[in-house]
């Protein structure tokens, strides 16, 4: 809360007064099976319905439902809301927590003054010692430092929903609706979606809906009808100033999804085959992609991760659109077969959602420590595409390229997203579908000179010839092929210019991509920051703020890891210095070095949490007074 | 599967392709290769209708020498690429050329999910017991006490038998054959084609170099008729030089018996009579070895069910599905909540 904005404005039923704020953040915490994500989700919908611009921060453990009560079954769900949003927000304004270990696990992180609502019926001395508290932190000085607002959440829901016949434990399944339904109140938000969205869900079981509603109505009954203590009130957030249009919320998973088809249709393919084993967090775009079928889409649950690669390639050879998803390890058990759609130059989109490593890691924690891995990650020398989306919608624009990349140049392509990304929401400006500039793919049908590694002289692309089509079969496989037949070749010469026509193939893709713009500031300066992925957010903030102060310093974002736009060099050796975060032990960093010379610094971090602002600011001002 | 309308008369040498065959003189492989030159002439899809699909080792060169399109693809995931051409194009003809190595070591996952699912391919595994390739190592088909280079004191592990591996997992269609067999071998071939769904054909092979003679104590001309045991639907379980051998259920046991027609009162109508359906029976077939049985060559098993591919079409169909060129992404990315900002 940007507490510059204190002023007061009369409450629109003049009972209370609503102070005005720029943006809030507000953080939803409790057990894994207590509701927390869709909470989060609604509160977000109807954030963004209100007209606020919106940031999230989905932070759930890997247990689908971890011992009840114990601070590792915690799931929490972070909303930043208001004018101007470019990240989740560094610290809640707002905590809801919704049992002790909630509680335990969060405090630390809330902005020192702000506001603890609490479930005061299940701060008993069981759930305390199971959250690991020695003593009542509603009874010591543990949240001395914030304001607190304890209800008996549990009891009010209870008495809500007294009138639907539920058993007792059906009951408190709606205490995250009540508590939805006064945080709606609080922030003077509508919760007419919500209540659609209940109805909706539960249609089945009717009584379930009613009873979820109700208590969503009584939350917010109680927040505008009880006398509240008098440091708590209600909020007016203000308003994103955005360009008109219509809007939705859009997570990463599904804008990666929508990009795909998208891009699949630009290309003018009939179909796209998506090869997929369940893995955290790349699952949910199988999810949503099986639901869509109708758009020509075939989704294939593969019994392994390798098996999935294949069918996407196998689908590529037989002229559709290959597809596989997964994360690092999975990324990984993937290496070979993507070292042979490299050789045998067949187009894939792999779709990694990057979380915390090495081995299973911490699946559900972003991280984008893949990147190594994917521009290296294979036997021999086996150059593909790398690009990174920066925002949950920009999964759609880079989805689409990556298609374009894929059809275009005959190889694969690596996506790269991550935990994060996939699962965070942002408000999206509908794009006009039919303003993606087609480039339709056109299968090779002529047998006159055929030969399959016949090569574009420009591009050094090869046809694209397809099973089915007449006077053209041919063979082609992981062995080094002749550069003119196709044929086997262990010729030594040969096998030069071919490694040397692959590693020139993806070279030149870099003449046929955007040049690199600086995102923010002077094309030169003291200080360049340079990210890639899910930092966009927490970088732009914290050059902007730099920038208002008055630092030469500006940032530039990579959505072309490898290779890199042409200009890249030129733009980095506009700055004195060059600070890279990135969520990982610095790899993009390894490369701008290696590959310019550069004396570009590492800002590294890896919590599996997102950079704040403030790491990004403390880091550039350390570098700034080192100057001085 | 091809319209009939685009066969034409096809011959052998159409399904030769220009490369010099590679494989070790005497190899069984060649006959094999054969065998198939001669049934895809027979079943007269087009070569550029038709695909194969192969893995690592020998057997994997295969593509190579077919007129065919083929992908010689990566070790024991051929099973997969191929579920991949079936699912963008489910009109080719797709035949998967695998090995015992690489079809049930490195390939083995794939191999029980392809089965189960009912991909329609014609799997055809070669099976000579060994690692030829990489120059003699036991496989998990070889033989307990099988000396190799890695097996210095013979193998201490129990073979897989391939054709209950692939009953087990749930495959529609299961037969076996013997490499120098021709008429034999062409004519499962053909059968192996005209069933929809994953056709799993086991052809018993010869190393020449690494394990030669291998399956000679059934295949070797002296003792084949006396060892091998042609299965014909609906017809008895009869075998030898004289026919007179045949097979029935032992009194008050689930196993099969060898018994001759004419002795101890045993009359013809005692005989099994070989049921494709009978599950149970592929089972006890796919068992039998020398020298107590004979070796059950011919259709074990065939009991169709709808393919995978045409339960994904089913699917699309249900879902309305347009080719993607056509698909409404405006409807798509405007179909969940919205709200305008004037």
């Amino acid at each position: 809360m940007t507490p510059a904005n204190r002023s007061s404005s009369p409450d629109a039923r003049g009972v209370l007064a609503r102070e005005v704020r720029d943006s809030v953040v507000v953080r939803f915490a409790g057990d894994s099976g207590d509701g927390m994500q869709l909470t989060g989700s609604q509160f977000t919908l109807e954030a963004a319905l209100a007209g606020s611009d919106i940031a999230t921060l989905p932070d759930y453990p890997a247990e689908i439902r971890a011992p009840a009560g114990t601070t590792y079954g915690v799931s929490a769900f972070q909303i930043h809301f208001g004018g101007d949003i470019s990240t989740a927000g560094d610290e809640p304004d707002v905590l809801v927590a919704l049992n002790p270990a909630a509680l335990k696990v969060n405090c630390r992180e809330i902005r020192i003054g702000g506001l603890v609502v609490i479930d005061a019926g299940t701060f008993t001395k069981r759930n305390l010692d199971k959250a690991g508290f020695t003593g009542n932190p509603l009874e010591d000085d543990t949240l001395a430092p914030y304001q607190l607002l304890k209800l008996d959440i549990s009891t009010r829901t209870l008495e809500a929903v007294e009138p639907f016949g539920l058993s007792q434990k059906e009951a408190l399944r709606c205490r995250n609706m009540w508590t939805l339904g006064l945080m709606l109140w609080m922030f003077g938000q509508d919760r007419q979606a919500t209540a659609d969205w209940i109805g909706k869900k539960f249609a089945k079981v009717p009584t379930t809906a009613e009873a979820n509603v109700a208590a969503l109505n009584a939350g917010h009954a109680f927040g505008e009808t009880v006398e509240m203590p008098s440091d708590v009130v209600g909020y007016t957030v203000a308003k994103s100033d955005v360009a008109p249009g219509v809007y939705r919320t859009v997570t990463g998973t599904e804008a990666t999804a929508w990009g795909l088809i998208a891009g699949t249709r630009a290309a003018g393919l009939a179909r796209m085959v998506l090869g997929t084993y369940p893995i955290t967090p790349a699952t949910p775009l199988l999810h949503v992609l099986a639901t869509l079928k109708g758009y020509g889409v075939v989704t294939f649950q593969a019994e392994d991760e390798i098996a999935a690669i294949c069918a996407a390639i196998g689908a590529s050879y037989a002229g559709a659109l290959g597809v596989t998803a997964s994360s690092g390890p999975g990324i990984a058990l993937k290496a070979e077969a993507l070292g042979l759609a490299v050789a045998t130059e067949l187009p894939l989109v792999v779709v990694n959602s990057q979380r915390a490593g090495p081995s299973t890691g911490m699946p559900t924690k972003a991280e984008q420590a893949d990147l190594f891995q994917a521009v290296y990650g294979r036997n021999g020398d086996s150059p593909l595409p790398v690009i990174a989306a920066a925002t949950p919608a920009d999964c759609y624009e880079v989805a689409i390229e990556a298609v374009r990349l894929a059809v275009t140049y005959m190889t694969p392509v690596m996506m790269l997203i991550d935990g994060y990304l996939a699962n965070a929401a942002e408000p999206w400006l509908l794009p006009n579908a039919d303003d993606v500039e087609p480039f339709p793919v056109s299968f090779h049908t002529d047998p006159d000179g055929f030969r399959p590694f016949m090569r574009d002289p420009t591009t050094l692309v090869r046809p694209w010839a397809v099973p089915g089509t007449p006077d053209l079969a041919h063979r082609i496989g992981g062995l080094e092929r002749d550069a003119e037949t196709g044929h086997i070749s262990y010729d030594p010469e040969n096998h030069q210019r071919m490694t040397d026509l692959r590693m020139r193939k993806v070279a030149r893709i870099a003449d046929d991509v955007p040049e690199q713009e600086i995102h923010l500031g002077a094309p030169t300066g003291d200080v360049l920051v340079v990210g890639w992925g899910s930092t966009y957010g927490p970088i732009y903030q914290a050059v902007r703020q730099l920038r208002a102060d008055g630092h030469a310093v500006s940032h530039v974002h990579l959505r072309y890891v490898h290779p890199f736009p042409r200009n890249l060099g030129t733009v980095l050796h506009g700055f004195k210095h060059i600070l890279v975060p990135e969520m990982n032990a610095g790899q993009l960093v390894a490369f701008l070095r290696s590959t310019y010379l550069v004396d570009a610094e590492g800002v590294n971090k890896v919590t599996g949490k997102p950079f704040k602002v403030a790491d990004i600011l403390s880091a550039v001002h350390a570098k700034l007074e080192s100057d001085a | 599967m091809t319209d009939s309308s685009t066969k034409r008369a096809l011959a052998p040498k159409d399904f030769a392709s220009d490369q010099d065959v590679r494989w070790c003189p005497g190899c069984g492989d060649y006959a094999i290769l054969k065998g198939v030159q001669k049934a895809l002439a027979e079943i007269g899809t087009p070569p550029h209708e038709t695909v194969f699909i192969s893995g690592i080792g020998c057997a994997a060169r295969f593509p190579y020498y077919v007129s065919t399109y083929g992908f010689h693809t990566i070790h024991g995931r051929a099973p997969a690429f191929a579920t991949g051409v079936k699912l963008a194009n489910p009109g080719l003809d797709v035949w998967v050329i695998t090995g015992d190595g690489d079809g049930l070591s490195i390939g083995g996952n794939h191999m029980l999910h392809v089965l189960r699912r009912n991909v329609d391919l014609q799997i055809i595994l070669f099976n000579n017991e060994i690692y030829g390739l990489t120059k003699g190592q036991y496989s998990p088909t070889s033989k307990r006490g099988t000396r190799s280079p890695s097996t210095p004191q013979g193998s201490i592990e129990g073979p897989v038998l391939p054709a209950a591996v692939a009953l087990g997992a749930g495959a529609r269609f299961i037969a076996r054959t013997v490499d120098t067999q021709q008429p034999h071998l062409v004519s499962v071939l053909k059968e192996a084609h005209a069933n929809r769904g994953a056709s799993f054909v086991e052809v018993f092979q010869n190393c020449v170099v690494f394990n030669d003679g291998a399956h000679a104590g059934f295949t070797d001309k002296k003792v084949a008729p006396d060892a091998q045991l042609y299965l014909e639907h609906g017809k008895p379980l009869l075998f030898g030089r004289n026919r007179d051998q045949g097979l029935r259920l032992r009194p008050h046991a689930l196993e099969l018996e060898v018994v001759t027609v004419g002795t101890d009162g045993v009359a013809e109508d005692d005989i099994l009579v070989h049921d494709q359906r009978n599950r149970g029976l592929a089972m006890l077939l796919a068992h039998m070895a020398p020298p107590e049985y004979p070796v059950a060559l011919g259709v074990l098993y065939r009991d169709p069910q709808p393919s995978y591919e045409d339960g994904v079409q089913e699917q699309a169909d249900a879902a309305g599905a347009v080719p993607v060129r056509d698909a409404n992404v405006g409807q798509l990315l405007g179909g969940g909540r919205t709200w305008t900002v004037e």
